[in-house]
């Protein structure tokens, strides 16, 4: 596929950046807050609730984390508009102000001395109004280079590491030259194969980042591995699937990142990268958790191979699903976007599957539903660091 | 028909991607970098996903797969015979 001179549809936000969806969200600042957010939700149709179940009582590095995440997340240019409620005002505002540098429509509501009837009729009048606006948006044509993609992979076999990883590494090597923005991460995942990662680091600074945070997440497992873990990383799905090590389901993993992608930088979980490249998050290898850091720092459409049939969505990121197993193709099909299985049948060559890969990435990102947001799956997951205060 | 394929030539195991492999069965396998086809006799029930060993193994062996150490086995392993968590384990964790 010659990418010079592709295009996509999408919308262009006050910052700058395109998105590929269009949703007015009613972000929690809290878990108190979900029940006000889901009743907006419901009064103000077409809108959408992003329930989650933390945001008390954290504190330092894992407090901001939170913050980040939410912040990125109402930030995210797939959102048009972004109604903020919190039980009380002063962490509501910090999170309202954080989503305005965008430039976007933001407006918060605190619960306490209002109480959720009243909560839920204020953020309800400014919800309606910011759908209405949004639904007079219009997509515009935008070159290849402005859409973000991640990657992440799922419930994965061995049909993975042959099959639908390396499509995305194909696809990744062919959207690296034209300046598009991509990012992969799954820290412990990449445990057996993480010199190769470092070997394809841009520099020796870069090269020095990686292996700190690689390094720090070892640590992480080693204070507190029990045996259990040899069921957690392969999971019981990857065991079930024929992978039988952490080193084989890491190399597998590394696939994602093609042969020719340098790693251009090293981001913190949910941390927006500030050029194009390839950029590796330091983050965890759960599904929801990884794919909601990637929309809070900003990505617009997300690859996500699977073997033995994850079946993960997000609320704002648009999952494309890939898979090369036959047998998942065949029982889970509702949830496949695209079928890679032609590639173990020498029926699909890995040109023509990460081809197949990019002409969907082109019609989810000009408004086609993925099959995860047909089915409504709307994973929201933060990630926590430590206890709660 | 491709009964199972192998990342590259000196990988010791290959990836099953069909259902129902049988012991007995003579498999026809395919080295996907280097374009080359192999045969092997099943030794055991494979499923879809799972390896099969391409050379016989003793206890304290490495097995490579993408050309790169995957793990170590725990159990003798014969050539056609399913390679799995029974008889390999990490080197890492």
């Amino acid at each position: 596929m010659n990418l010079s001179n592709s295009t996509f549809w999408g919308y262009k936000r006050e910052n700058g950046r395109v998105g590929v969806r269009n949703h007015v969200i009613i972000l929690p600042v809290d878990d108190l807050s979900n029940a006000v957010a889901q009743a907006v939700e419901h009064n103000i149709k077409g809108t959408m609730a992003l329930p989650h179940p933390y945001g008390r009582l954290q504190f330092g590095a894992d407090l901001e984390l939170h913050f980040r995440t939410l912040i990125g997340t109402g930030s995210n240019p797939n959102v048009a508009a972004v109604v903020v409620v919190g039980i009380e005002e002063q962490w509501t505002s910090r999170v309202v102000e954080g989503i305005r540098k965008s430039g976007k429509p933001v407006a918060g509501f605190g619960i306490e001395l209002h109480g959720d009837h009243d909560t839920i009729m204020r953020a309800s009048k400014a919800a309606r109004e910011f759908l209405q606006a949004a639904s007079e948006l219009k997509r515009e044509q935008r070159p290849l280079k402005e859409l973000w993609v991640s990657t992440k992979c799922g419930e994965s076999d061995t049909t993975s590491g042959c099959g639908a990883n390396p499509t995305v590494g194909n696809a990744f090597d062919k959207l690296y030259p034209h300046g598009v923005t991509m990012v992969f991460g799954e820290t412990t995942e990449l445990t057996g194969g993480e010199q190769l990662v470092a070997a394809r680091c841009r520099n020796d600074e870069v090269r020095k980042k990686f292996q700190f945070v690689f390094d720090r997440y070892q640590q992480v497992i080693d204070r507190h591995k029990t045996s259990d873990l040899m069921d957690s990383q392969p999971t019981k799905g990857n065991i079930a699937g024929g992978l039988t090590t952490i080193e084989e389901k890491a190399l597998g993993n590394i696939q994602k990142i093609g042969r020719k992608c340098l790693v251009d930088g090293v981001i913190d979980k949910a941390e927006t990268p500030t050029g194009p490249g390839l950029w590796f998050m330091d983050s965890s290898s759960a599904a929801a958790e990884m794919v909601t850091l990637c929309a809070a720092a900003g990505f617009a459409v997300h690859f996500f191979p699977t073997g033995q049939g994850n079946v993960i969505g997000n609320p704002i990121l648009p999952v494309i699903k890939l898979c090369a197993n036959p047998r998942t193709v065949r029982t889970m099909s509702e949830h496949i976007d695209v079928d890679v299985s032609g590639l173990l049948r020498k029926e699909l060559t890995p040109d023509q599957a990460g081809d197949k890969l990019l002409e969907c990435m082109f019609r989810t990102a000009n408004g086609r539903l993925t099959a995860a947001e047909a089915l409504g799956h709307r994973e929201f997951v933060l990630t926590r660091l430590y206890e709660s205060a | 028909m491709i009964h199972f394929v192998v990342h590259e030539e000196g990988d010791g195991v290959g990836v099953v991607v069909v259902e129902g492999v049988k012991s007995g069965q003579p498999l026809s396998g395919w080295i996907m970098e280097d374009d080359k086809d192999i045969e092997v006799a099943a030794k055991s029930d494979i499923p879809i996903g799972h390896k099969i060993a391409l050379r016989d193994y003793k206890t304290g062996d490495t097995v490579i797969k993408y050309g790169v150490d995957i793990g170590k086995v725990v159990q003798p392993i014969r050539k056609g015979e399913h390679l799995h968590v029974h008889n390999v384990k990490t080197k890492r964790w």
